[in-house]
């Protein structure tokens, strides 16, 4: 245990859970039709839902796995929420949100449904269900592992206290719920962990003394890319731009329903467009948290005279110590729990995003499209509470396991590869051609989520090496996972156009307001250019370019 | 849409920061008098002056939603 809690911090973790329920008793009142359960009542502007988008990414485990991946591989891991987030985010903005928006849809198999057939839907459906469920007990399983590991809490009590708030509070209010504690979780982890940066720059001497104490493999972002073996992650700039920056970061921001679901409930096209805009420019403020947290954690490890160290267990470094030693060092009790407060709310919020995207693909993609199609609003209402339930059961089942056996989490790491990497490349043929069939999109989308889980399972029981998917003498997991990415997405592509070429395309009128092409976007004429999303996506990108600049 | 008038998050989200940075504040308080050594930069206290930024932008988002709210009613 490091991290010591006195009854004044109880008292914040306490307030927070109060809190948290106490939103979703106030918001069940406001849910009352499918649109409200499931889509917030499309009411949220595009900062609520901007937020949201946001927080509904910026789970705890994500916090603490990229402070540690920094102490371990570098700046490099900076890349993540730049090149790695940022261009897919305005691409999701500005190109595919017209056609998801304007097609009124309730989730992005829905969209499959439109564009192609049932079966494309049914099949992501099922994969897309599978993956929050076993991504909600692993994520429930990592904080209970945290905080008996810091806190000494008992491991039952701490999984069970928070399934059954976020099953609480999802339940009541759905996706109103979820986004509203997304948001007090946003302004949580700012002010919970960014002290933890502003003291560390403080105690090292300044913001220049954080870099200049570091090496060229460890300090840089791009200058060190060319080799694998000159830089921390063991990748190029080839890796990261086709694997990260292309395929796992496009097939993660422009597909995945959990954060896309939060543009849907905005009120109008406009807001639905800004969603992704809002939240970028957040998600490139991100690494002055946890990447200066993950440099100023190696640079005080390294210096002995600050008595500075992570965690030991077995003889192996804990790298997601990194973040709670760090708050150990500089906070006091209070600072503690508001510490503590903000990587809970990171952990609940996370799994309530998991299980409010679980439950909308469940009752509509799954439920009313393949076993109860006519049933009443209220009814699709009662099974989405319901679903809500059962996966928060289902995801503390599935930590059981985890507990039980460990080495599935490696699995699970790998898991949006499988799922998401292929899809992307279905959404993209999808919306920009015409003449790509429903046949292609399915054996496709099968091709790519096959291939990648068969070249998952190969290189895991050593049938063949890693070095072969990354083309180089050096492969890290990190490089093996971005390469993998790419050749799923490649597969996937590839096999959709080539059948796409032999079968039967669907009329061009069932395609109307789903391609571009066929398609008249009411875009937002009146509006002076400056609240246009086109000119907000030019600034990000211009502080996206500079900052990849500034640390270069 | 429901015809219901609703709270809006801000509102939410300046409570919980006012409540906040009413508790962190006054613990920063406490260690002007009994000061603590056991935590780095502790001569900084860094709860009294992080507990305040919380408690203004908590007020901030508290008295611009409660207005918003009353004028839309």
């Amino acid at each position: 245990m490091i991290l010591h809690i006195s009854w004044i911090d109880w008292l914040i973790i306490a307030l927070y859970f109060a809190f948290v329920l106490g939103i979703g008793v106030y918001l069940k009142r406001f849910t009352g039709t499918g649109e409200d359960f499931f889509l917030a009542g499309r009411r949220n502007s595009s900062w609520v839902a901007g937020l949201a988008f946001l927080s509904a990414n910026m789970g705890a485990l994500e916090l603490l796995g990229m402070t540690g991946n920094t102490f371990k591989y570098g700046m490099f891991v900076a890349h993540f929420y730049w090149v790695g987030a940022i261009p897919a985010m305005l691409f999701l903005a500005i190109y595919m949100m017209p056609f998801y928006y304007s097609s009124k849809i309730h989730s992005v198999p829905g969209y499959l449904k439109l564009r192609f057939d049932e079966k494309t839907r049914v099949l992501n459906a099922i994969a897309f269900a599978f993956m929050t469920l076993l991504m909600s007990g692993i994520n429930l399983y990592a904080m209970a592992l945290v905080l008996r590991t810091f806190l000494g809490w008992h491991w039952d009590v701490s999984m069970w206290v928070s399934a059954v708030t976020v099953a609480g509070y999802v339940a009541l209010g759905g996706l109103l719920s979820a986004i509203f504690t997304e948001i007090v979780q946003f302004f949580l982890i700012w002010f919970g962990l960014f002290l933890v940066t502003i003291l560390g720059v403080v105690e090292i001497g300044g913001w220049h003394q954080v870099f200049s104490r570091l090496e060229p493999a460890m300090n840089a972002l791009w200058s060190t890319s060319a080799n694998a073996g000159s830089n921390g992650m063991h990748v190029t700039w080839m890796g990261i731009i086709l694997g990260l920056g292309f395929v796992l970061s496009f097939g993660y921001w422009t597909t995945d329903f959990l954060v896309v679901q939060r543009a849907f409930s905005s009120k109008d096209l406009r807001s639905a467009r800004m969603t992704p805009i809002v939240a970028s420019f957040f998600k490139m403020a991100l690494p002055f948290i946890v990447i200066f947290a993950g440099l100023i954690a190696l640079i005080l490890s390294r210096d002995p005279n600050a008595h500075f160290s992570l965690l030991q267990e077995g003889g192996r470094i804990n790298y997601d110590s990194a973040l709670p030693m760090l708050i150990a060092r500089y906070y006091p009790q209070g600072l503690i729990g508001l510490g503590v407060t903000a990587l809970l709310a990171g952990f609940m919020a996370g799994q309530a995003g998991n299980i409010s995207a679980f439950n909308t693909v469940w009752t509509y993609d799954i439920y009313k499209s393949v076993i109860n199609k006519n049933a009443s609003d209220s009814h699709y209402v009662w099974m989405g509470r319901v679903a809500t339930i059962a996966g928060v059961v289902i995801s503390v089942g599935t930590a059981y396991w985890a507990k039980a056996a460990p080495s599935i989490m490696d699995y699970m790491q790998a898991i949006f590869s499988w799922v998401n990497a292929p899809l992307f490349a279905t959404m993209l043929l999808g919306m920009f051609i015409v003449w790509i069939t429903p046949s292609g999109a399915f054996w496709g989308l099968l091709a790519g989520m096959g291939s990648s889980f068969s070249m998952f399972l190969a290189v895991k029981l050593g049938w063949i090496s890693a070095t072969l998917l990354t083309l180089s003498d050096n492969a890290s997991d990190m490089a093996a996972n971005f390469w993998r990415a790419w050749w799923a997405w490649l597969i996937c592509f590839i096999v959709t156009i080539v059948v796409s070429l032999f079968t039967k395309r669907k009329p061009r009128d069932e395609l109307i307001g789903l391609i571009k092409g066929l398609t008249t976007i009411e875009k937002e004429k009146n509006l002076p250019f400056y609240k246009k999303p086109e000119a907000m996506a030019v600034i990000v990108i211009v502080i996206f370019v500079l900052l990849n600049i500034y640390f270069w | 849409m429901v015809d219901k008038k609703m709270l809006s998050i801000w509102f939410f989200v300046g409570l919980m920061l006012t409540i906040l940075g009413v508790i962190i504040t006054s613990t920063g308080v406490y260690y002007i008098f009994y000061p603590q050594t056991r935590t780095a930069l502790h001569e900084l206290n860094p709860n009294l002056w992080w507990g305040l930024i919380i408690l203004v932008a908590g007020i901030i988002f508290f008295v611009f939603s409660i207005i918003h709210y009353r004028s839309e009613n």
